[in-house]
This record gives C-alpha cells, sequence and structure tokens, in this order.
C-alpha cells in the first residue's frame, strides 16, 4: 500500500463520537502496516482543534482542522467541500469515515465530489497483495462481500462497534484548514432530543430490546431498569411490531427497516427473531433471548436463551445485575 | 410540481438468499423481487404530496435490468403518474447508479427528487447524496417526514439520539427512512389504470462499476446457542455465564 490514511473524524457539541476512534483504529492498522502516517480531518465550530490531542492519543500522526461559526452544527454543503479538498490530490491511500448519520450524510456527497467509489458499513478492513479489501454486509446480513475500489483514495465508512479504539500516543500535530464562511443550502432549525434516550440503539455497547411479547407500553420501565443497571453505556431497543403499535418510536427499532447494530450484547426480550429483525442485530457479539416459546427462531441465533415469561424474568435479571457492581 | 421517486428492484426481505455458482453474485433462481421498502416510503410520501397539493406529477425512475420493470408497474398501480426504466446491469457501484439517474434528472424540471435512504440490497446507502452532489442540489437525508412549504423542504432528519428539523430550498434530493406512513397497497383499480401509464425504456448511461466483488460469502456462523433454563430460578446462572464465559457484564 502507499500513502497516508485519512480518518474523517465527528464531534458533536465539541465532543469527539467514540465511533471516530474506532475509525482511527483501523486506519492506524492500515497504515502501520506499510509505516504511513494517519491523518484525522476534524470539522466544527470555532475551539474544536482542541480535540486533536485525544484524536493524536488515539493514533492521529496529524489533524486537520477547520473551524468556523458556520460549521459549528453538520452542514452537508460546506463540511463535503472541507473534506473533499483535504482528501484530493495528497496522495491518500484510504479515507475512512463512520457510518453515522452525519457520515452515511457526508461520505457520499465527498465520493461524488472526489469522483471515486465508496463502500459503506464496513465490519472489516485488510490489506491483501497491497490492496484494501473491504468486508461489508449485504442482503441486511445474510451474506457478506469482500470489495476492491478502483479510485484514489479508497473510501469507506465504517461500522458502529466493530473496531476497538486503541492508544496508540501519536502526535496529533495541528494543521490548518481553509473554512468555508457559509454553512450551505442545508440549514438545521432545531435538534429535538428524543425523550430519555441520551445514547443511539446504533452505538450502544449494550443493547436491552424489546418485542411483542412485552405486552405493552406500560412494561417498558422493565426494560428501563434493566438497562440502567447494566449501565451508562446501555440502551434500548425495540422489534418493528411494537414500533408500529407505537409502544416505542422508530428511532428504537432494530432491524432490516430499522437499525443494524452491533453491540457487545444484544438482549432481546420477548421478540420472536423474524428474518427482518435478525438482519439488524446478528453480528452482536453476544445474543441473549428471553422468550416464552422454546421453538421461537431468536434461539437460533442466540448465545444464551431463557424460556419463560419476560415479566418475571426481566425484573430477576435487573436485581442480579445489581449484584454485581 | 414535478416529483421523482428513485426506485430500486431488490429480493424480497424474506427471501433466502442463495450464493451464486461464481461466488460472486447471488442466484436469482425462486426469489420474488419487491421494490426495497425504504422507496415505498419515499413513493408514498410523493404521493400524499402530490394529494395534499392536488397537483403535480410523480414519476418513478429506476435502473435495472428489463425485469425491474415489473417494479415500476407496481409503482404506477399504487399511484404514480408515469415510470422512467434505464436499462442497464444493476451495479454495487452507487456513484455509477448516481451518475445514470443524475443523466436521466438533469433536465427534468425535477422540483423534488425522493430517495430510498438505502437499498435493502447492497445497503450502500449513498446514491441519494451523490445523486445530490451531481447534480448540485441540497439534499436531507434519513428524512421520516416532510413538508412543502414556500419553495422550501423542511424534514424531519433522524439522527443518533434525536430528530433535527432540517431545511432546504427546492429543488433538493430528500432520502427517506420508515416514517409514521405505512405504503399503501394498489387497488385494483390502480392495477388496471398502471396498464395505461406510460413506461418508457432507454439506455442506462450506466458507466463501468468501480467496485469489484471479490467474493460473496455466509455470515460467520455463531456458535451454537444453549438454553440456560427456564424462568426467572435461570437468572443467576445467565448472570455468572454473561459476566464470566462471555465477559460482557
Ligand atoms: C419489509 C419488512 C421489513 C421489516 N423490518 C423489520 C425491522 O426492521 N425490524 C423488526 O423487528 N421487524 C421487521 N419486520 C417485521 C418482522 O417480520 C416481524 O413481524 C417482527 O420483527 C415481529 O416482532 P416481534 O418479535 O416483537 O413480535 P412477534 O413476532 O409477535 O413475537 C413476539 C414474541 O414474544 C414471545 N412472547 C409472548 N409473550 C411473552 C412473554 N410473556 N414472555 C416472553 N416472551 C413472550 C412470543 O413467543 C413471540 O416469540 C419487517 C417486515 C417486513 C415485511
Ligand atoms: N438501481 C437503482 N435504480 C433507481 N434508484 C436506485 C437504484 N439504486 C439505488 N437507488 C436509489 O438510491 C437509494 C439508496 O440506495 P443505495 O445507495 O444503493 O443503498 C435507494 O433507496 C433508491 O431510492
Amino acid at each position: 500500500m502507499a500513502g497516508n490514511v485519512l480518518v474523517v473524524a465527528e464531534q458533536r457539541d465539541g465532543e469527539l463520537r467514540r465511533v471516530s476512534l474506532e475509525a482511527l483504529a483501523a486506519g492506524r492498522r492500515l497504515a502501520d502496516a506499510s509505516g504511513a502516517e494517519v491523518h484525522a480531518v476534524l470539522v466544527g465550530a470555532e475551539g474544536v482543534a482542541g480535540l486533536a490531542a485525544e484524536l493524536g492519543r488515539f493514533g492521529a500522526d496529524r489533524v486537520l482542522v477547520a473551524e468556523a461559526p458556520a460549521l459549528a452544527r453538520y452542514a452537508p454543503e460546506a463540511y463535503a467541500r472541507v473534506v473533499a479538498d483535504a482528501a484530493r490530490g495528497k496522495g491518500y491511500f484510504a479515507a475512512i469515515f463512520a457510518a453515522t448519520a452525519q457520515g452515511r450524510d457526508l461520505s457520499p456527497r465527498v465520493a461524488a465530489r472526489l469522483d471515486v467509489p465508496l463502500a459503506a458499513e464496513a465490519t472489516a478492513l485488510a490489506l491483501e497483495g497491497g490492496d484494501l479489501v473491504v468486508t461489508r454486509p449485504v442482503y441486511a446480513g445474510r451474506v457478506f462481500a469482500k470489495v476492491r475500489l478502483q479510485g484514489e483514495p479508497r473510501l469507506v465508512s465504517i461500522r458502529p462497534n466493530t473496531f476497538r479504539p486503541e492508544e496508540s500516543g501519536k502526535a496529533g500535530a495541528v494543521e490548518r484548514l481553509e473554512a468555508p464562511a457559509d454553512a450551505g443550502r442545508v440549514t438545521v432549525r432545531a435538534l429535538k432530543a428524543a425523550a430519555g434516550a441520551k445514547l443511539d440503539v446504533a452505538e450502544a455497547a449494550v443493547i436491552v430490546s424489546g418485542g411483542r411479547g412485552m405486552k405493552g407500553p406500560e412494561n417498558w420501565g422493565l426494560l428501563e431498569q434493566l438497562a440502567e443497571a447494566i449501565g451508562p453505556r446501555a440502551a434500548l431497543g425495540a422489534s418493528r411490531a411494537v414500533v408500529d403499535a407505537g409502544w416505542r418510536p422508530h428511532a428504537e427499532q432494530v432491524g432490516q427497516t430499522g437499525k443494524t447494530v452491533s453491540p457487545q450484547l444484544y438482549i432481546a426480550v420477548g421478540i420472536s427473531g423474524a428474518m427482518q429483525h435478525l438482519a439488524g442485530m446478528r453480528s452482536a457479539r453476544t445474543i441473549v433471548a428471553i422468550n416464552k416459546d422454546p421453538d421461537a427462531p431468536i434461539f437460533k441465533v442466540a448465545d444464551y436463551g431463557v424460556v419463560g415469561d419476560a415479566l418475571e424474568i426481566v425484573p430477576r435479571l435487573t436485581e442480579e445485575i445489581r449484584k454485581l457492581r | 410540481m414535478k416529483i421523482f421517486v428513485c426506485v430500486k428492484r431488490v429480493p424480497d426481505t424474506e427471501a433466502r438468499i442463495k450464493i451464486g455458482a461464481d461466488g460472486r453474485s447471488i442466484d436469482p433462481a425462486g426469489i420474488k423481487f419487491i421494490i426495497s421498502p425504504y422507496d415505498e416510503y419515499a413513493l408514498e410520501a410523493a404521493l400524499r404530496l402530490k394529494e395534499a397539493q392536488g397537483e403535480g406529477e410523480v414519476t418513478v425512475v429506476s435502473v435495472g435490468d428489463a425485469a425491474a420493470a415489473e417494479q415500476l408497474r407496481s409503482a404506477l398501480a399504487m399511484g404514480a403518474d408515469a415510470a422512467v426504466l434505464l436499462k442497464g446491469a444493476p451495479t454495487t457501484d452507487g456513484l455509477a447508479t448516481a451518475k445514470a439517474l443524475a443523466a436521466e434528472l438533469a433536465s427534468s424540471g425535477a422540483d423534488l427528487i425522493l430517495c430510498g435512504m438505502r437499498a435493502v440490497d447492497d445497503d450502500q446507502q449513498q446514491v441519494g447524496p451523490m445523486l445530490a452532489e451531481l447534480l448540485d442540489l441540497p439534499c436531507v437525508t434519513a428524512v421520516t417526514e416532510f413538508q412543502v412549504e414556500g419553495g422550501k423542504v423542511v424534514c424531519h432528519r433522524e439522527v443518533e439520539g434525536g430528530v433535527e428539523v432540517v431545511e432546504a430550498p427546492l429543488p433538493a434530493v430528500v432520502t427517506t427512512t420508515k416514517g409514521a406512513h405505512e405504503p399503501r397497497y394498489p387497488s385494483l383499480k390502480g392495477i388496471m389504470a398502471a396498464k395505461k401509464k406510460p413506461l418508457t425504456e432507454k439506455e442506462a448511461q450506466l458507466g463501468a462499476s468501480r467496485i469489484e466483488i471479490l467474493s460473496l460469502e455466509p455470515p460467520p456462523e455463531r456458535p451454537a446457542g444453549r438454553i440456560v433454563g427456564e424462568g426467572p430460578a435461570a437468572v443467576p446462572e445467565l448472570v455468572r455465564l454473561l459476566h464470566e464465559e462471555a465477559r460482557v457484564l
């Protein structure tokens, strides 16, 4: 492989997203194979350059920063311009985005600007014969494709929670980029925080997910208590059946027409395990199923299963987990 | 208003996907094909917008082989006014697809172009914003609902931990995710009417794919799981396993 690796870092309200550190780790591994450097590009309000130290600690040799008031919030056109300009003509071998709401919006715009192809939602990156081979789930995870990209840089986005951040103590030297004064045509009027949801299901390390077997929205308190007992990196998920019934918001839906998640632990409570649900969560590291039907398909993918009434089992689970603390 | 909806023919979400003999494509035998579900949300949104405004025209466009005409007919039966099939082999290279769509839409006079947030076969999540960039249009992605008012589109966009209210001037590209509105089923009347609606076929201006598929493989096997036990009594053992064996608690 020839050339350095560019990682597109993401911050929100001046805080780095954890997935950006995952992207750095992915980039670091590619660069280290040939003694190349990892550069992070960081866009945001004045002052975001302060995040360079953290980016350095997690693997960025250099941090290319564009700061301006107009860039405080994600603005597709301005951000795309900054990132494409940073990536163009510098001989970068690859550019790595995170497949977040922002990354999924930004990466294709950058790809079109650079006229290079993009492979989205990678779960593994490898070097084979000096070229990048990207593994990405297709057909909702029923098939894994290995692809090669003809373009410089090779553009990929990675799925959150599939790469592990690693401290590597690089310099994180700041280099300034020209920042556009104007955010572009797309403007954010307001951000409405989802009720209670600080952590998005797609980014959570642990997901407590409820299905129709929870019987009604009034029982969700049980799942909330379980998530709380597990800790701050746990979030709630839901099957489509309960979203369609209006018990939970669509933002929590896991599956083919919801979110694709890869947490360390996925606890499926009263979820039958339909193909479209499995599509969203089968790459979780450990799966627990709680279901009263021993023949429910969810048990086929679960590492650990408990058969029985969720409304009795969940409170006990919360209690036992609290004892661990 | 002139609304265009980009729709893709994809295998049914319940289809059993078999990898073809070449190891690089899927075996289409026995698979039922559908309009990608996110594109149905886009089409439903377009039809509702037209109904609310009492005027307008909804055109569906697809890049695909001859068989994709089937999905365009379904879209016409749901209520689209016209369909365009850009004939060419579907590709996983979203930029190639976006270029073919851009060539068709550049001089179409579109006020609004809708795409699904992602196609459920390749799951590349890219054609919409690429199309916007190629046409130099603003784009809002992952939209659950939107309104058109005073030459602008105001969208609710799903982001981590919340919803952004985002606006962009028309013409614009909007990509849809699942919102409050279930796509309608074609009525019998709709199916009959669809037969008389225009379905134009042209060659797609589809460049070579620059994404080379090296292999398709079944997903990594999950090791066989086990039932820990029944009822609340099994919970202590479950927690012990999660803590000591899986080390996830
Ligand atoms: C195009 C398309 C896209 C789709 N996308 C998605 C998607 O993104 N996500 C998704 O989830 N689904 C999706 N679906 C729907 C999917 O097919 C299923 O209908 C859905 O996942 C079922 O949800 P469920 O498991 O909660 O409900 P059910 O299938 O009704 O299962 C409920 C389960 O709860 C168990 N149960 C009942 N009572 C109890 C109790 N007291 N204690 C413990 N267990 C109990 C039952 O044994 C059963 O297994 C999609 C479908 C289509 C056609
Ligand atoms: N071959 C195609 N023909 C028409 N529209 C497409 C095609 N491929 C993708 N699209 C549109 O782009 C969206 C995103 O697709 P993708 O980027 O492939 O995940 C889809 O939901 C469609 O609206």
